[in-house]
């Protein structure tokens, strides 16, 4: 008959000691093997010393605001200032509100001739069947041509702001997609396998919605904005080799160049002709076809491929500075 | 349908709040990211799909990666990281 050990004489022998070790209750290591200190190690206490003195002073004297009066009143003084500012921010706008015309009325100024004439004419005009699209492609075609070049200015500021010109070492574009890609692994199964099945019918919705902008809602830059979120699912699922295949910085260039040429000589040929009076020359075709409404749909090309480069190439930068 | 209406709008706001008050980046973009998306969901009720298509694509979709992509960039998501592993 076994006799009960005491604790502590258990804890001197090889399986107690070893069991305390796995539980992390005792390094049996810790004080047995020792370590001779190293060359300057004493000095080096010395400065770690004088380093954690000077730290401590610097704390106090930071966390010692009860005694410096001015910085007291400063606090209360910025409290205020803040309540002032928001309450005075908050009365502007609800007062400014309050002279807003009601909502739905009928003498709005919003509610003029332009808006009845768009409705009523616009298919007529455009050829669209989807008013909105005629009217952003057509009628105002030249501020949706702004807002496109407003996206390309974007991308381009971003490329100044991110871009990594270093070819290799330290800081590459390379290092810097590695070492972010060391927080979520490569080869996610599951996100290749749902990306393999989800990004075909995304990329197909979105040509959909850019093909059928004049006919249906929708139109170029939702169905480009679809197309590159596609895009970015596939990149995050299969990294950059894959993507690099087809989408490199050179094609980015050549697509955004056409499009928004493409774009100012279309629709500049229809102004000119327009505004003198001349035929154009474009068909209008019968409305509710998808080869309709003259220029409204490889207008709706440009700005969808436009828009779709945008988002992937604002992606791709922000991940490795690069394409 | 009314009544849905109102509620989608109460959600909307406690989104909206929710956002500034969450102390975590992380969380704040998620919300954000619904905030989007209920947002493209009162879009539709109020006849409008092509902006309930953008408002899902580019304020649930691009925005929020764009979002992470900096977060990770600016190594805020690392820390929290961290200290889910302590």
């Amino acid at each position: 008959m076994s006799r009960p050990i005491p604790e502590e004489e258990y804890g001197k022998r090889a399986g107690g000691a070893f069991k305390l070790w796995m539980r992390g209750i005792r390094d049996p290591y810790l004080g047995n093997v020792e370590v001779a200190p190293g060359a300057g190690a004493e000095e080096d206490e010395k400065r770690l010393k004088e380093y954690e003195a000077e730290k401590d002073q610097i704390i106090r004297k930071v966390y010692d605001i009860e005694h410096n009066r001015r910085y007291r009143l400063f606090r209360k003084f910025y409290r205020a200032a803040a309540l002032v500012c928001c309450l005075t921010l908050i009365v502007m706008l609800l007062i400014t509100v309050a002279y807003l015309p009601p909502v739905g009325s009928a003498d709005n100024p919003a509610h003029n001739e332009v808006a009845a004439k768009y409705i009523e004419d616009g298919m007529q005009d455009t050829g669209a069947v989807n008013i909105v699209t005629g009217m952003i492609l057509d009628y105002r075609a030249f501020d949706t041509f702004g807002e496109s070049n407003v996206l390309f200015i974007a991308t381009c500021t971003v490329l100044i702001l991110m871009r990594n010109d270093k070819k290799k070492g330290k800081g590459s574009a390379e290092e810097e997609e590695k070492r972010d890609s060391h927080y979520e692994p490569k080869s996610d199964k599951i996100l290749q396998t749902m990306a393999m099945v989800l990004v075909p019918f995304i990329i197909l919705f979105g040509v959909y919605v850019i093909l059928n902008g004049h006919l249906s809602p929708g139109g170029g830059f939702s169905g480009g904005a679809i197309i590159g979120a596609g895009l970015i699912l596939y990149l995050n699922a299969f990294g950059f080799e894959k993507t690099e295949r087809f989408f490199t910085a050179k094609t980015y260039k050549w697509i955004s160049f056409s499009a928004l040429s493409f774009y100012c000589i279309a629709k500049s040929y229809s102004f000119y002709t327009g505004a003198h009076h001349l035929e154009s020359g474009i068909p209008l075709g019968t409305p509710g076809d998808i080869l309709s409404s003259g220029l409204i749909l490889p207008l709706n090309i440009c700005v969808g491929l436009v828009v779709a480069c945008t988002m992937y190439a604002f992606f791709a930068l922000f991940r490795k500075g690069g394409f | 349908m009314q009544i849905f209406q109102y509620i989608l709008l109460a959600f909307l706001v406690v989104c909206a709040v929710s956002v500034s008050f969450s102390k975590r980046l992380l969380n704040s973009i998620l919300i954000f990211m619904s905030y989007s998306l209920i947002m493209s969901i009162i879009w539709i009720m109020l006849e409008s799909p092509d902006l309930a298509i953008t408002e899902a694509a580019v304020g649930a979709g691009v925005t929020s990666v764009l979002f992470f992509a900096t977060l990770k960039k600016i190594h805020a998501m690392r820390e929290e990281d961290e200290e889910k592993h302590e």
